[in-house]
């Protein structure tokens, strides 16, 4: 059995190919040397195919049961499905990593094949960045954390088990869908550090960029939307945001990236934000890594942290320290030569554009404030402490409603220079209307005026309206309506659909966080409770076998109006290798309210510690960032952006 | 000052205005809102307020946990091997919560030195600790290390 020694030679092998990408096609490029530059597709494809090889020895050794190797004995098992065997590759730290460099493969594999129409010198200079970025991640794997190291000679005959937290759909696509976002901001940094190089910042280059930037975005948004509803169902206790580190560390290059989408399209459309633009860039990378090394480095209590060693810790920390200086240290030096291609007045769309980069860049900076205020505070030896949710929420949903107000209004403005009075003519209605409808909408859910929950839902409706209005205004003057509307662009309609998505997510945050109610209660079989017009009546537990763990399944009858509604079944699983127990919560979902059963713990008598919730509008959340995620596809899918007349501009 | 300049200057004087905003409220809300870490110890020795968010944790204490027959009020101690502190604690608690499990709650201090927990976290690894508790072991020399395990590895 030589299969994780294979796994081990081919990593290798790629970080060999990542050094020729990383050097070869740089110097081609500085040198004007066409055949070096060319080195770099062939280059980038050999690096992908050899790094895929030695995800799939791992896969097979897990696959294979092969216990000798240490990363598959402490973390698979075999009584465990083949498919959780599979998604365990990436259940712990080693392996992770491995999906990590795999998906920046990947993606330089994609910029490879999907730019036939960039001139070379910049798809060189890009794929030399990546090549950089991957030598890191490479050398930290092969270093600190290998996947293919052995318990020899002698090896355990059975795996110590999967994370029973892990052992779920969920961690099947989060894990690859986050990554896919944090990896791509790297081909964002590519793009910057190549244009910086070149010293060719133009439209041209924005226009490359947005793509890729917004692609990765919306992995990021689906990766984050699929971590918060693993959280929801899987952690036992019906939460879908907990303000946690690691959560912190994926919403930053969110916030981030939100920012870099809009600067590029106002960089690209008017050649104005240029060093802005970059330097978003750069930072929405720097904070993926930023994450990496928060959830890595075993600094922080989270249910993320793996239990890990500071000498990755340290590895980390000077990847970050590279990175940020030496890309900073290039804008510095290049950041004078970039020029305003064009001017913009003191109310335009650039403007109310960069009010809202603003607010993104402030929100995160605050979310990074709180997350390693700890850490600073510990390392300057003042103390232990945490900062609480209270401080996240207070700063950071009244920062997002401003933002709301402005993004409704960013919507109908103009370029170059908006006038007021136009901005009012065209925004009193949806304006008024928003005031109205939010309003109605929460005095008829909820019988009151609640401030938090009004506020929420006429902002939802202000941006919904006020997009609307923009659609009205494009096919105000065509005959055909519906001709009208095929004929808008492909990016307009993403635009729309996010900004549909951020309105959904808005109605379900407000919803969910005031009207949520919550019963914890002793239940003996036989009782019962009564709340939001469902009966929950508790009927004993019976005893269930699974795979690999033996469970305490609770039934629970739902009476609604004096039938029965439902039967749901909250389990408490005991998982045999490890001995964990785990809470496995039973959801009736809905498109206006979850019902969630959760069983806590066994006391005397025969009766259990049940929680019983009600969640308003809890399906809202998720189904706003999947209207995101599809946005973003949807705008990358445009077809200008592979038009050949992308050459004509940047040769130019 | 030509009219240009001077939106400009309104511009930048706009977004300065703004981000010192940003920033009083950042750190004023920061202010309110940080939780410190306690050792039994520390609490033991009255460092610690009481009527104040703190955090406290360590290693529960085997056969303190009580519970109460009718309702899901339930109270252990917790030990840095050195001092112990109750905690008192209303709900569910995690499924990690055992006798000898390394454990953060998060309450305030009443006025006899109870902690009246609010939440009670217990980390999904069993050879995760969190790692103030593990200092607070380590500070009272007091770290149990099982043979051939280690934590935090």
């Amino acid at each position: 059995m030589i299969i994780p020694e294979l796994g081990e030679y081919t990593l290798i092998l790629a970080l060999c190919f990542a050094v020729l990408l990383a050097t070869v096609p740089m110097v081609g490029a500085s040198r004007g040397n066409a055949l070096w530059m060319d080195f770099a597709r062939p280059l980038s494809k050999g690096m992908f195919l050899f790094t895929l090889i030695s995800f799939l020895c791992l896969s097979w050794s897990f696959l294979d049961n092969d216990f000798s190797v240490v990363y598959v004995a402490s973390n698979s098992n075999t009584a465990l499905p083949w498919y959780y065997r599979l998604s365990a590759v990436w259940g712990g730290h080693e392996g992770s990593l491995l999906l990590w460099v795999l998906i920046l493969a990947a993606w330089t594999l994609a910029v490879a094949i999907k730019s036939r129409n960039l001139p070379q010198d910049i798809i060189a200079r890009v794929l030399a960045v990546m090549g950089w970025v991957s030598i890191g991640f490479y050398l930290f794997i092969l270093f600190t954390s290998s996947p293919f190291e052995r318990y020899l000679p002698g090896f355990p005959q059975e795996g110590a088990d999967l994370n029973p937290l892990l052992q779920d759909f969920g961690l099947i696509v989060h894990p690859p869908m986050l990554y896919m976002g944090y990896v791509g901001f790297a081909v964002s940094f590519a793009f910057a550090i190549a244009a910086l190089l070149s010293g060719r910042l133009d439209a041209a280059w924005a226009r490359w960029s947005r793509p890729w930037t917004s692609v990765a975005w919306a992995f990021l948004t689906l990766g984050i939307a699929l971590g918060s509803w693993w959280a929801y169902y899987e952690l036992g206790w019906g939460g879908w945001w907990f303000w946690d580190p690691v959560e912190n560390a994926s919403l930053m290059p969110w916030l981030v990236g939100t920012a870099l989408i809009h600067s590029l399209a106002v960089t690209e459309k008017r050649g104005v934000f240029k060093s802005w633009t970059v330097l978003l860039a750069i930072f929405a990378f720097s904070l993926s890594l930023l994450g990496t090394f928060l959830v890595r480095s075993g600094v922080l209590t989270s249910v993320h942290a793996f239990a890990s060693d500071p000498e990755r810790g340290l590895f980390i920390l000077i990847m970050l320290a590279v990175v940020i200086g030496g890309s900073l240290l290039l804008y510095a030096i290049r950041a004078g030569q970039m020029r305003s291609e064009s001017s913009f007045g003191l109310l335009s769309r650039e403007s109310l554009l960069l009010v809202n980069n603003v607010l993104l860049v402030v929100s995160c900076a605050m979310v990074l404030l709180g997350t390693i205020y700890p850490l600073i505070v510990d390392a300057l030896g003042m103390g232990k402490l945490s900062v609480g949710p209270p401080y996240f929420n207070a700063l950071f949903v009244p920062l997002m409603a401003i933002m709301l107000v402005f993004m409704g209004a960013g919507v109908v403005s103009r370029w170059k220079q908006t006038p007021m009075s136009m901005l009012v003519h065209q925004l009193w209605l949806p304006g008024l209307c928003a005031l109205v409808l939010g309003l109605a909408a929460t005095w008829l859910y909820a019988g009151e005026l609640q401030a938090w929950v009004t506020i929420g839902l006429v902002l939802a409706w202000w941006v919904v309206l006020a997009g609307g209005r923009d659609l009205y205004n494009r096919l105000r003057h065509r005959r055909e309506k519906l001709a009208g509307l095929l004929k808008q662009t492909r990016s307009y309609y993403g635009m729309v659909l996010a900004h549909l998505g951020v309105a959904v997510l808005v109605v379900g945050v407000a919803l969910v966080s005031i009207y949520s109610e919550q019963r914890d209660m002793r239940m003996q079989p036989g009782d019962s409770i009564t709340f939001r017009d469902y009966t929950f009546i508790y009927e004993g537990n019976r005893h269930v076998e699974g795979p690999n763990y033996t469970s305490d399944q609770g039934q629970i009858r739902v009476m609604l109006d004096g039938k029965t509604y439902a039967e749901m079944k909250p389990e408490k699983r005991l998982y045999t290798a490890r001995g964990n127990v785990m809470t496995e919560a039973a959801i009736d979902p809905g498109f206006t309210r979850d019902l969630y059963v959760a069983l806590g713990e066994p006391l005397e008598n025969g009766a259990w510690a049940v929680r019983v919730q009600y969640k308003p509008y809890v399906r809202w959340l998720w189904l706003g960032g999947l209207l995101m995620t599809f946005g973003g596809l949807l705008a990358a899918s445009d077809p200008r952006y592979r038009k050949r007349r992308a050459i004509a501009a940047a040769t130019s | 000052m030509t009219p240009k300049r001077k939106q400009r200057l309104m511009l930048v004087m706009f977004i300065v205005v703004g981000v010192s905003v940003a920033v009083g409220l950042t750190l004023f809300a920061l202010n309110q809102n940080i939780n410190l870490f306690y050792s039994p110890t520390q609490i033991a020795a009255g460092e610690a307020p009481q009527d104040t968010r703190i955090r406290a944790g360590g290693m529960v204490v085997e056969g303190s946990i009580k519970r109460d027959p009718e309702s899901l009020f339930v109270s252990f101690d917790v030990t840095d091997y050195d001092k112990t502190v109750t905690v008192e604690y209303v709900g569910i608690l995690p499924d990690l919560f055992r006798e000898g499990q390394g454990i953060v709650a998060q309450g305030a201090l009443n006025e006899h030195g109870v902690l009246e927990a609010v939440e009670v976290l217990a980390k999904h690894d069993e050879n995760y600790m969190p790692p103030e508790v593990a200092e607070a072991l380590a500070k009272a020399g007091k770290m149990p290390m099982p043979e051939g395990q280690e934590f935090n590895k």
